[in-house]
């Protein structure tokens, strides 16, 4: 056994154990580190077919921004995991059954000859750069589909802040602006009361009193 | 390396002009934004329109073979721009009345026509796929944005969902047609299919989650879940813009996958599509009677004519695909005629969206009933409508293809179909008024409306024009 048929092995063991531990661990935040690690093997085994590119931006996307995000929302929702589990034992039959069908028909499309995945591409020279030859591919052969790329990106932009940028009612939100453009008359406003004096000399004293509180 | 973006001009001017509109929006005090937005949307479309090349060269691509333009595209282009142009004068009033007529909504629908302009240029399963997401993350979006009805977000999520699960699919697929035949360009795939060298069990097994994909892009049963619940739930002018340009590009992204890229498969994907066509035709004409809401009704209906747009295609002839493109170009006006009439009669706080409320609109209105009437007979397909010589001229082409039960199938379900649109109008001459307001609306988009009704009675007089221009559209493409 070659060096790299040991690490191959040693990788895909553990990306194997981590699946089951993500699916399998009760507390989410566990199930989430464990999603890490199973990108890291993934990321090791792409390694080992000489796809480096593809292995750093698994990292570097996946366990880098969106686990970290998806930690995030974990942390935040207060998900009541006892309900979510409420039935497992009930659907746990059925469930199997469409597992199981399913195993079986991946392994026999999978193991078919005619799917031709017997056949492995060869290894490409050692000098051949991944990311060089991928880079000069996406700005010039896939131009047009790098800039529409770009275009769905400004949509999710969009969409996301038009989405949630909303002005609530409720919220008491300060003006900055109408703050530093405000002028003295309009903080102190001068009411001129009618003096009673004449009628009732003492409740006028106590109406003028509320009405300069006001 | 052979760009020729020249050919792309009409989507670059469009995406500049979104950038424009979008720092219009930003900076327009809040009392002119809206007649600005709706000038430059105006002028925006019109611009587009007119940049579209003649259909009549022959094809030339872009890109690297990625794009293409050819008569189709051209075609298709112009008639899509010319949905959004009438569908945006529709909508207006109805948007600024909701406080939906933001700079937002302007610029997701642009987005949408952006994406669905590269969806029928396309000759790369990339740039499919590409502009397949732009339009469809601009559709749900533009769903979503009436946020304060919990109709709408709902109808928003279950769309976004089963969207991303159906493009899941499609992608599935193309990754299954790259592994067998090594290529993402579809004249390449086209080559590889024809000399049969792929591997036929993967290329079949591939073409499976490709027409999943497509149906449920296209909303033919049994991917048709999501129809009904967008429609109903949708803001008005956002089913009106659902229901009438996407499902052209929806054509085009099927011929250019389906016609083009997998003719060579041609066998296999005209069973899936007879199965399609049947199961819409009837869940859609069957279902659609027991409806009580006109939008939703008019879901069941677009998915009815769906499945007969799915009949042209698998014909899977040049006559076929022409009278589908004809199909869709003119069911699209209708359905432009059908919720804009919706719109029309739609007020402040009150949406004309139940079948109760066209009762007695006769006596309210004749001129609207009368061009009500007209909008039902053309989706029914009685003469002399446009509707009937779509109709006519997909049967034809199906039974030159020698599919006769299905033919006969399809004549009896939109027999079926004939009696819901046949019972609104029953509703608008025969019962007494509900609904006594008197019927607003914008001058511009009511008489907007009976040039619309009327081109369905023109085009239906005099159908060659537009058949012959579909014809040599597709001729000069295939």
């Amino acid at each position: 056994m070659t060096f790299q048929a040991i690490l191959f092995y040693l990788f895909g063991a553990v990306l194997v154990a981590a699946g089951l531990a993500v699916i399998t661990v009760k507390n989410a935040v566990h199930a989430a580190m464990f999603l890490v690690l199973a990108f890291f093997t993934a990321a090791g085994i792409w390694l080992l077919l000489y796809a480096e590119f593809l292995a750093i931006t698994l990292i570097l996307v996946y366990v880098g921004a969106v686990m970290v995000l998806f930690l995030f929302v974990v942390m935040m929702l207060d998900i009541n995991f006892a309900k979510l589990r409420e039935g497992f034992w009930r659907y746990l039959p059925v469930a199997a059954t469409v597992a199981i069908v399913m195993v079986v028909e991946m392994a026999l499309l999978l193991t078919s000859k005619s799917f031709g995945l017997a056949t492995t591409a060869a290894a490409p020279a050692a000098d051949v750069s991944n990311v060089k030859s991928l880079g000069r591919v996406l700005y010039t052969e896939y131009l047009l589909p790098f800039e529409l790329a770009s275009v769905v990106l400004l949509i999710a932009i969009i969409a996301a802040i038009a989405l949630t940028l909303r002005t609530r009612k409720e919220t008491k939100y300060q003006n900055m602006g109408e703050q530093v453009r405000v002028k003295a008359a309009d903080r102190l406003k001068i009411v001129k009361v009618k003096s009673e004096v004449d009628e009732a000399p003492a409740a006028s004293a106590t109406s003028a009193g509320e009405g300069s509180k006001s | 390396m052979n760009h020729n973006i020249i050919l792309a001009l009409p989507e670059v001017t469009l995406l500049i002009l979104i950038g424009g509109i979008m720092m219009v929006d930003l900076f327009s005090a809040p009392e002119k934004r809206a007649d600005r937005l709706m000038g430059l949307a105006v002028i925006t479309l019109l611009i587009v329109g007119a940049a579209v090349y003649n259909p009549f060269v022959e094809a030339r691509f872009a890109f690297n073979g990625m794009f293409v333009v050819d008569g189709m595209a051209a075609v298709l282009k112009v008639a899509m721009a010319a949905c959004l142009l009438i569908g945006l004068l529709y909508s207006r009033d109805h948007l600024e009345k909701r406080g939906l007529f933001t700079g937002e909504y302007v610029m997701l629908m642009l987005f949408a026509l952006l994406g669905m302009m590269v969806m029928v240029s396309a000759n790369n399963f990339v740039t499919l796929y590409l502009g397949l997401e732009i339009q469809a993350l601009s559709v749900y979006a533009l769903v979503a944005l009436q946020r304060d009805s919990a109709r709408a977000s709902e109808a928003a999520m279950k769309y976004f969902i089963l969207g991303a699960l159906a493009s899941g699919l499609l992608l599935y697929g193309i990754s299954m047609v790259y592994g067998a035949t090594g290529s993402l360009d579809i004249e390449q795939v086209a080559k590889s299919v024809g000399f049969s060298q792929g591997n036929t069990a993967l290329l079949a097994f591939g073409l499976v989650f490709v027409v999943a994909g497509l149906a449920f892009k296209l909303g033919v049963v049994p991917f048709h879940m999501w129809v009904p619940d967008v429609y109903h739930g949708a803001a008005t002018p956002t089913t009106m813009l659902l229901s009438t340009a996407p499902k052209i590009a929806a054509f085009a992204f099927i011929v250019r996958i389906l016609g083009d890229g997998l003719a060579g498969m041609a066998g296999d994907w005209q069973l899936m599509l007879v199965f399609l066509a049947v199961l819409s035709l009837a869940i859609g004409n069957i279902v659609a009677i027991a409806q009580t809401n006109l939008k939703r009704m008019l879901a069941y209906s677009t998915i009815s004519h769906m499945g007969f747009l799915v009949l042209g295609i698998l014909a899977g002839t040049n006559n076929g695909y022409s009278s589908s493109m004809f199909y869709v170009v003119t069911y699209a006006l209708t359905a432009l005629a059908s919720f804009g009439m919706i719109l029309l009669l739609s007020r402040e706080g009150f949406e004309a969206e139940n079948l109760e409320d066209f009762k007695g609109l006769n006596q309210r209105s004749p001129w609207h009933a009368f061009l009500m009437l007209i909008v039902m007979f053309s989706l029914a397909g009685i003469p002399p409508t446009v509707g009937f010589f779509a109709k006519l001229s997909v049967l034809q082409a199906a039974l030159e293809a020698g599919w006769v039960w299905l033919v006969v199938f399809a004549v009896l379900m939109s027999v079926i179909g004939a009696f819901y649109y046949l019972r609104v109008v029953k509703l608008m001459y025969m019962d007494a008024p509900v609904d006594t307001a008197p019927i607003g609306g914008n001058a511009v988009a009511g008489s907007l409306l009976t040039v619309n009704t009327f081109a369905l009675l023109l085009l239906g007089l005099l159908p060659s024009g537009l058949l012959e221009l579909c014809r040599r559209a597709i001729a000069a493409s295939f």
